[in-house]
């Protein structure tokens, strides 16, 4: 059980945030914090694993204290031994795949654990290359390998597939899904992409610029009534024509050329070369300029 | 020609190889610090390490000759308590040097650190890696160019040395007479052709060190040596 209730002040790149968040987290459940960028969800992981202090509040893991103001408590990140999965991987470079994992190792542990974890995420062909020499998708699994091999309870996952091409996200989820179940871990995963959440998470927390909005399911989290984008085409105006009262726009996203209607007043403003966003919602489609909210 | 005398060259070299040396061993913590720290003294710090490089070396060598002199209080101490004389010595001459060549070892140190994402050190404390280990095991096999570009910079800025020696350690001979000494005094005599034996000599070791280092970074030797 995680029990988190933290303040802290943080430098983002738009000034100061207060980041005010709180958390409960059952022992076994995969809970995810759902956010834009800069909304502070990787703060609030970072503080869990001792890389960064609170200004105040408390965070609680288990019977054990691992940050308190007062009286005041504080844990390193050595003595928390969380599994952390970073979002650049931070793989030693100068180590082999199976190097890295058995860096990773507490002094004394059993070591077949390495190869075991070689094997769960099929890295065996690997074991010998140097990540210099790894896609994407293989560094993942190899971070995700390493960070399970001192057999922490808490798995902590910072936005961990963000820069993986779509195929590979879904499987790497099934990766991280079959972990979590078969070393019945507890997990944190910081995401901003909704069909990952829906897929992995038994809870939501979601954020938005440091402040803790809403705790949902899946199912309710995404329901109509919230924003829920089946798909947004994304590309710049070609033309603009008015006729009668409404307004004629193509729009082109990238081979085609797409022809819409719309009759806001304000789309007269807009001028051709404008980058639009059309997204398709449960009650229709809508249009908007990019960069606007 | 008359028999040339090698003991300068071999004092420069040696002089260089225990000045590197030591300077390796200062400048790992120091630079390790200067990475990590956001304590108000860090420019006061960088500023003093960066210093050698402006100064005049004479500057340097008149405030090591009053410093180390048995008169003062610092000389004086050294002497009682280790039996230790800096003046116109080779122990000298080695505290004087490395003073003098800090910031070529700090400086490529300090850059190679900064260079490493943090997430590598951080990962290794979330693995429950202690600082020490860390920087031995991840951080400082991850930086071998800022290394050797440090160790090889010292060495030939040692080797380069002139004021500050003169300052300190005079020409005693096989003790304090190094090569750029010994090359002033030959032509001082007239002695060109020893004179030149040495210039020669520097001439070469300074260029081959220095071609090794740009080598080196410039990933010629990965590209082409394995």
């Amino acid at each position: 059980m995680i029990s988190l209730n933290i303040q802290k002040r943080l430098h983002a790149a738009g000034g100061q945030m207060q980041l005010q968040a709180a958390l409960e987290v059952r022992q076994g459940e995969l809970v995810t914090l759902y956010g834009a960028s800069g909304s502070g969800k990787t703060s609030i992981l970072r503080m869990l694993a001792g890389l960064m202090k609170p200004d105040g509040g408390y965070i609680r893991v288990g019977d054990q204290w691992w940050y308190a103001a007062d009286p005041p408590v504080w844990k390193s990140p050595q003595q928390r031994k969380v599994g952390f999965v970073f979002q650049d991987y931070a793989l030693f470079p100068h180590m082999s795949v199976q190097q890295n994992l058995a860096f990773a190792l507490e002094k004394g542990q059993d070591r077949a654990i390495v190869a075991e974890l070689l094997d769960i995420m099929e890295l065996e062909a690997l074991r010998h290359k140097r990540p210099g020499a790894l896609s994407g998708g293989q560094k993942q699994r190899v971070a995700l390998a390493r960070a399970l091999a001192a057999r922490p309870r808490i798995l902590l996952l910072d936005e961990p597939l963000s820069a993986l091409d779509y195929a590979m996200r879904q499987k790497l989820q099934d990766y991280i899904l079959h972990v979590h179940r078969k070393f019945a871990l507890t997990t944190i995963l910081v995401s901003h992409d909704p069909g990952e959440v829906i897929k992995l998470s038994d809870r939501i927390y979601e954020l938005s610029e440091g402040q803790m909005m809403s705790v949902a399911t899946p199912e309710a989290f995404f329901e109509p009534g919230r924003i829920r984008a089946d798909f947004t085409l994304v590309g710049p105006i070609e033309t603009i024509a008015r006729e009668g009262g409404r307004y004629v726009l193509r729009v082109r996203v990238g081979d085609n050329s797409i022809k819409l209607t719309a009759d806001q007043p304000e789309i007269a403003h807009w001028t051709p070369g404008d980058r639009v966003e059309l997204v398709s919602a449960a009650g229709g489609a809508s249009l908007r300029r990019l960069g606007e909210p | 020609m008359e028999e040339i005398n090698w003991g300068p060259l071999a004092l420069t070299l040696q002089l260089a190889g225990v000045t590197t040396a030591i300077l390796f061993v200062v400048s790992l913590p120091l630079a390790w610090w200067l990475s990590q720290s956001r304590s108000g003294w860090k420019p006061v710090v960088e500023a003093l390490v960066s210093m050698p490089l402006v100064l005049p070396p004479t500057v340097l060598g008149f405030y090591f000759l009053l410093a180390f002199s048995p008169g003062s209080f610092f000389g004086g101490w050294l002497n009682e308590q280790f039996g230790l004389k800096l003046v116109f010595s080779f122990e000298g001459l080695v505290a004087a040097s490395v003073v003098y060549s800090l910031p070529f070892m700090v400086h490529p140190i300090y850059s190679g650190l900064s260079g490493l994402p943090p997430s590598l050190s951080e990962a290794a404390y979330v693995m429950g890696k202690t600082k020490l280990t860390t920087f031995f095991r991840v951080l400082l096999p991850n930086m071998r160019a800022s290394v050797l570009t440090g160790l090889v910079l010292s060495f030939a800025h040692t080797v380069g040395e002139f004021g500050v020696v003169l300052m300190i350690g005079g020409n005693i001979p096989d003790k304090t007479r190094v090569a750029s000494i010994a090359i002033y005094e030959e032509v001082e005599a007239l002695n060109y052709a020893e004179a030149n034996v040495y210039s020669l000599v520097l001439f070469v070791i300074s260029f081959a060190i220095l071609l090794l280092v740009y080598l080196i970074n410039g990933g010629y030797l990965k590209k082409h040596w394995r």
